[in-house]
């Protein structure tokens, strides 16, 4: 995306001449109109067709809203709860009390860092076991007062380090994804930007699982996907293509329920009109959920991962 | 006497010679050793100790009582929800697994008993494209445990497994959540889950059904852990111990409740499902 250069001087360069056109007096209006459709033109030859690989460029893109931005801009007054009771109080994987389209909500998110200051607290947003013992314990807390959960999913994957493995890992996320399935409240999970694997399902497996239009998800980054399937690391893109793994894919494959669309060029571009998009589907979803009695609610998720993969009735046909 | 029933989709054969030769060169001490003896011994060298992969079939028969295994693995087969093709095409890997190994996929599932207890098991196959969990294998693990739960038996899982079937990108991953789900029923239902974890038991299996046992045992030699070691040092440029996701790591900082020799796997088994079941 070399050409994002161009947009954002051009974008700078229309600033500049509004700024003058309103304080010099200099009509500079139709030299303005112009750039704008010149800008348009290239967003849209830039953006409209992006390749898978160009989503995943997106999905990680610096400028990307995180889950924070979202709990602020989407829901009331977030009160962050702390720890897993156990370890400690892991900064990749934040959650809280929050307040959505009037109702109390448990918001879980995995929260990147903007700085590198800030991602040597969040790890890039890779939760360790006490992250999803967290979210565990979060889940635990709504289910007892019958609130909602909603939840952000953005990371590359589970912290993969020595500390995260004494700890198991492995377990946490198994143990994160048994109290899902059993959670007698209703459950969204939205993908806002990366969804890595295991570390990403960990608080995906929902009643409602929606991705914002440029989000990713998937069992295994394209980069590791070129490393161990083509034995080539510079295969990234071919990964990228094959694994279907953009918001468009999945939901034409019937792996997620909705698209929340972003303007073109990415939600950054335009975080209010995504953030306002990403409330509309929330608040719709949770409606639709509200009613449903909690025994019938488990039995539905039950029914939708009991019957997810595809397979063939048969039996091999030896040579 | 055979331990399995006539499955004409199955082509197994418990005495086949896996290749020509009668000698094998031990990977780990570097002694020739005799075949026969080294399969008659658990597939554990005679030499040195070291524990050889064993397939599905010879894990079975190590463990179930002989002519106790009814097989209800579904006739069911992989499919290309994707369109995936790395290298090579994934249902080429799948033909090509499957001649290799003569299974229809990475796992067997049955009814048997266990030195006399009744049990419903599941075995991973780490030979059919590194025991990776996919759709098929996802549906006979939830497939075994729905059959636990009809017949009121315990339910034994025996892990091999890479992790995710990659090739079926998120239909693989999404297994994860699947078998979890079918998991949360057998307890509900009142019925004991062992996983016993063996070389390697690691990734999407790992973080998922294999973790969720109701007592988990390590095969010694297991490997045992989620983010591969590679992974790690590539990513991370972390300084890993020597014994990093051993049996001996995973037990030390709590992630299993014992660390069992092949040999003595059975007994193992019966010992612990007599205080949950009564023997027949």
């Amino acid at each position: 995306m070399s050409d994002e250069r161009t947009l954002d001087l051009l974008e700078a360069k229309i600033e500049e001449l509004r700024h003058l056109n309103a304080t010099d007096g200099i009509d500079l209006s139709k030299e303005i109109d112009r750039l704008e459709v010149k800008l348009e033109e290239l967003r849209v030859e830039l953006y409209a067709n992006l390749s898978d690989w160009e989503r995943v460029r997106l999905a990680r893109h610096p400028k990307r809203p995180y889950a924070l931005d979202y709990i602020e801009a989407v829901f009331g007054c977030f009160y962050e709860l702390h720890g897993d009771r156990m370890e400690g109080d892991d900064r990749a994987l934040v959650a809280g009390l929050a307040r959505l389209g009037g109702r109390t909500v448990m918001v879980i998110g995995q929260q990147k860092g903007r700085s590198t200051e800030e991602n040597k607290e969040r790890f890039f947003g890779m939760p360790r076991p006490q992250g999803y013992r967290k979210a565990e314990r979060a889940m635990r807390l709504a289910e007892r007062f019958g609130f909602p959960v909603v939840t952000l999913i953005d990371t590359p994957g589970a912290y993969p380090g020595l500390e995260s493995e004494e700890a198991n890992i492995g377990g946490a996320i198994a143990q994160c994804l048994s109290t899902m399935s059993g959670l007698r409240v209703p459950i969204v999970a939205v993908v806002i930007g990366e969804g890595g694997s295991g570390g990403a399902l960990a608080i995906g497996l929902a009643d409602r699982v929606l991705m914002l239009e440029n989000a990713i998800y998937t069992v295994i980054s394209p980069e590791s996907a070129a490393v161990i399937l083509w034995k080539d690391k510079e295969r990234m893109k071919d990964a990228a293509a094959a694994l279907n793994l953009t918001a468009d894919h999945l939901h034409e494959l019937g792996l997620i329920d909705g698209v929340v669309p972003e303007p073109l060029g990415g939600a950054h571009k335009d975080f209010e009109r995504t953030a306002a998009a990403l409330e509309d589907e929330l608040v719709a979803r949770m409606n639709e959920l509200a009613d449903v009695e909690p025994a019938e609610l488990v039995e539905r998720r039950y029914r939708r991962y009991r019957g997810v993969g595809r397979y063939r009735d048969g039996v091999p046909e030896f040579g | 006497m055979p331990i399995f029933k006539e499955r004409d989709y199955l082509r197994v054969d418990l005495d086949r010679e896996p290749d020509e030769s009668l000698w094998m060169k031990c990977k780990s001490c570097g002694e020739l050793v005799f075949k026969r003896r080294v399969r008659e011994n658990n597939n554990i060298c005679p030499s040195c100790g070291e524990y050889f992969f064993l397939t599905s079939i010879e894990r079975i028969g190590l463990l179930v009582d002989e002519g106790s295994f009814e097989d209800v693995t579904r006739p069911i087969v992989a499919d290309d929800p994707l369109g995936f093709s790395d290298r090579k095409p994934y249902p080429e890997r799948v033909a090509e697994a499957q001649e290799k190994t003569g299974l229809a996929d990475a796992i067997l599932i049955g009814r048997a008993t266990i030195a006399g207890f009744q049990a419903v098991i599941a075995v991973m196959d780490f030979r059919f494209i590194g025991g990776s969990m996919g759709a098929v294998v996802g549906e006979q693990i939830c497939f075994a445990i729905e059959t636990a739960i009809e017949d009121r038996r315990p339910f034994v899982l025996v892990s091999s497994s890479g992790g995710a079937r990659l090739q079926e990108g998120l239909f693989s991953l999404l297994q994860m959540a699947k078998t979890a789900a079918v998991r949360v029923r057998l307890a509900e239902a009142g019925l004991p889950f062992v996983s016993v974890m063996t070389y390697p038991t690691s990734g999407g299996v790992q973080a998922s059904i294999a973790s969720l046992g109701d007592v988990i045992i390590a095969e010694r030699g297991a490997l045992i852990g989620f983010a591969g070691r590679r992974v790690i040092q590539n990513v991370m440029a972390q300084e890993l111990p020597e014994d990093f996701q051993s049996d001996a790591f995973a037990f030390q900082h709590g992630a299993i409740d014992r660390v069992v020799g092949r040999e003595g796997m059975r007994e193992e088994l019966a010992a612990l499902l007599g205080f949950f079941v009564e023997a027949q």
